[in-house]
């Protein structure tokens, strides 16, 4: 009886101890501390990493975990013993293919697009349907799929094409048109066909309303597309290494690919460093431009609605 | 109120462009999966009439798939992992959509920026950073092994040495995948931004929840082979992207790998066909 009287006390201060807790994560009427501190344990753990990758890109020796002081050494050294990012020719070479054909994609896939998606979007005919599905068709395939049929592609039907710039710029351009397509196409549905019968109306002859009306109201949605095109060339991995040649065709991806299989450097998180603040640099100059662009139309969305819209 | 052929015309170039280089490309990997090799050469010898297919490297593929055979160890692995990275972004993944899209007010457009940033950091660096990270002397591993976690994953049996993660754990492949995909996963559960939903893909996915978010990042995980090669790099977590990469890469047999690519497509039809019939719809009924 004496017994049992003594240990009560410790028992009731336990269970206040759980229950306190249980309030503190399960008060329905609170704020909903659990799922607060999913979400920031989450972004924390979704950065940090990326921002200890950039710290050691500026570590003052060779180590990727053990940091010895700030240095630039690993982006501007001229020092032939150290593969410095903007001297060594084989990162520098990196840097230059992954710019080249982020550039050209951009010249080539955002045109075709626009015109695969005025005319998906207005064609009502026999082919339409089928066309549509076959512009779809490449967003949902696999990555690994899309390297192997270009691969197989070109070693053996179309074996004129040279592996290389050549065939990573066919790829990519592939695989780039029908995010174009989706984007423009939305612009398109959303802006609807008033303003150019209002334009024909007025006697605008059908070149005019397509310079004059259509071109400009498309152009936010072609300049989004042309940013996500250029980030999506730039990241990518997959087709860039399945139609390269060797030495001289390998992108940032492919360099920082090579270096986690053999022994990455300084260098190797410099160079992704300087791929993430273009791309990042890229992203935001199209949200301005698109902002730029669609001032003043009416349900128009905050900034960050727009930065939150280039996600992929 | 324009000339018939003006947008059949339009599309032309477009649709010229993907079939030669989308639709085609496609037809190649059926002929050489059909084909035979040269004995000689070892080199693949497409057959591009229907009539001349051999069948028998899709059946010799198949074989090989059954209990006990070589791909049957990699086929139930790449599924194991797949569907524990899946689980692992929907147990993170939901209640962070859930958060920020219910109760985060003030900070909403904060988190928003955060979630978003990811996707604008490449893939490869992003994996590069936990080799950063889980490498001899890295901040991870002392973190981990600081709070007792490595030995607790140890006793567990997760890691099989709670001082290497980066070599053939499949612990840090699941990792890896996760922490690679997951942001593809949550910004759809988001219904991301009211706004120009328009603006991409994934979006229209939205509507449909969590499927349409464990489809996005299902596809691809299937066909990576480069996260556990630079996690891991050990034949004993490689996963079906990997058998392909070898078949192409490493070894003489692109049949081979023509013949799994062939089959992997095929199981990941079903799939592929859902999230095209979304983008379809989604992008038809976007409002102004």
């Amino acid at each position: 009886m004496s017994q049992a009287l003594a240990r009560r006390p410790a028992r009731e201060s336990e269970f206040g101890y759980t229950r306190r807790l249980r309030g503190w994560f399960g008060n329905q009427w609170g704020k909903p501390r659990f799922l607060v501190l999913v979400t920031w344990g989450y972004i924390v753990w979704s950065i940090v990493p990326v921002l200890i990758a950039i710290q050691f890109s500026f570590n003052n020796s060779r180590s990727l975990s053990i940091w010895h002081g700030f240095t630039l050494k690993w982006y501007t050294s001229t020092d032939p013993n150290i593969d410095s990012v903007f001297h060594s020719a084989e990162l520098r070479g990196a840097l230059e293919q992954s710019m080249k054909l982020a550039g050209l994609d951009v010249l080539i896939a955002t045109p075709i697009g626009v015109l695969l998606a005025l005319g998906l979007a207005r064609w009502r005919g026999r082919g339409s349907g089928a066309s549509n599905l076959l512009m779809l068709f490449p967003l949902v395939t696999p990555e690994i799929v899309a390297g192997v049929s270009l691969l197989l592609l070109f070693s053996q039907l179309l074996t004129f094409v040279p592996f290389g710039t050549v065939a990573q710029l066919l790829g990519h351009v592939t695989f780039s048109i029908s995010y174009v397509v989706v984007i423009v196409r939305g612009r398109l549905f959303s802006i609807g066909r008033s303003y150019e019968e209002a334009a024909a109306d007025l006697g605008a002859a059908p070149a005019t309303r397509l310079t004059r009306v259509l071109l400009p109201l498309l152009l936010p949605a072609i300049v989004a597309s042309a940013a996500i095109v250029f980030a999506i060339s730039i990241d990518d991995f997959v087709i860039s290494q399945w139609l390269s040649n060797g030495a001289n065709s390998t992108t940032v991806p492919m360099e920082i690919y090579d270096a986690t299989r053999a022994t990455p450097q300084p260098s190797t998180d410099g160079i992704a460093t300087v791929i993430m603040v273009i791309t990042l640099l890229s992203v935001v100059a199209g949200v301005l431009v698109y902002r730029f662009f669609t001032r003043g139309e009416s349900g128009r969305g905050s900034a960050v609605d727009d930065v939150a819209g280039f996600g992929i | 109120m324009y000339p018939r052929w003006l947008w059949p015309l339009s599309a032309l170039p477009g649709v010229v462009w993907l079939l030669l280089l989308f639709l085609l490309p496609l037809y190649v990997v059926v002929g050489v999966a059909f084909g035979s090799v040269d004995p000689v050469l070892l080199q693949p010898i497409p057959a591009w009439n229907p009539l001349d297919w051999n069948t028998g490297w899709i059946t010799h593929v198949l074989d090989q798939l059954l209990p006990g055979n070589v791909f049957w160890d990699v086929a139930v692995r790449t599924c194991e992992y797949v569907g524990l990275s899946l689980a692992g972004c929907i147990l993170i993944g939901y209640p962070v959509a859930y958060f920020v899209a219910r109760h985060a007010s003030r900070t909403k457009n904060l988190l928003l920026i955060l979630l978003v940033l990811p996707f604008w950091i490449s893939y490869l660096m992003r994996m590069l950073a936990w080799i950063n990270l889980l490498s001899p002397g890295g901040y991870g591993l002392r973190f981990l092994s600081a709070t007792g976690i490595s030995k607790v994953l140890f006793h567990l049996g997760v890691i099989s040495d709670s001082s290497n993660y980066l070599g053939g754990q499949s612990f840090t492949v699941i990792l890896g995948l996760i922490y690679g995909y997951i942001p593809y996963f949550i910004l759809p559960l988001l219904g991301a931004s009211p706004c120009r939903a328009f603006w991409h893909v994934t979006v229209p996915l939205s509507k449909t929840g969590l499927l349409g978010g464990a489809v996005l990042i299902t596809l691809p995980m299937f066909g990576d082979y480069y996260t556990p090669n630079i996690v891991s790099g050990a034949p004993t977590t490689s996963m079906i992207g990997n058998q392909i990469d070898l078949y192409f890469h490493g070894g003489p047999q692109p049949t081979i790998g023509a013949a799994i690519t062939i089959l992997l497509s095929a199981f990941l039809m079903v799939l592929m066909l859902y999230y095209m019939r979304t983008i379809h719809r989604a992008s038809r009924e976007i409002p102004a």
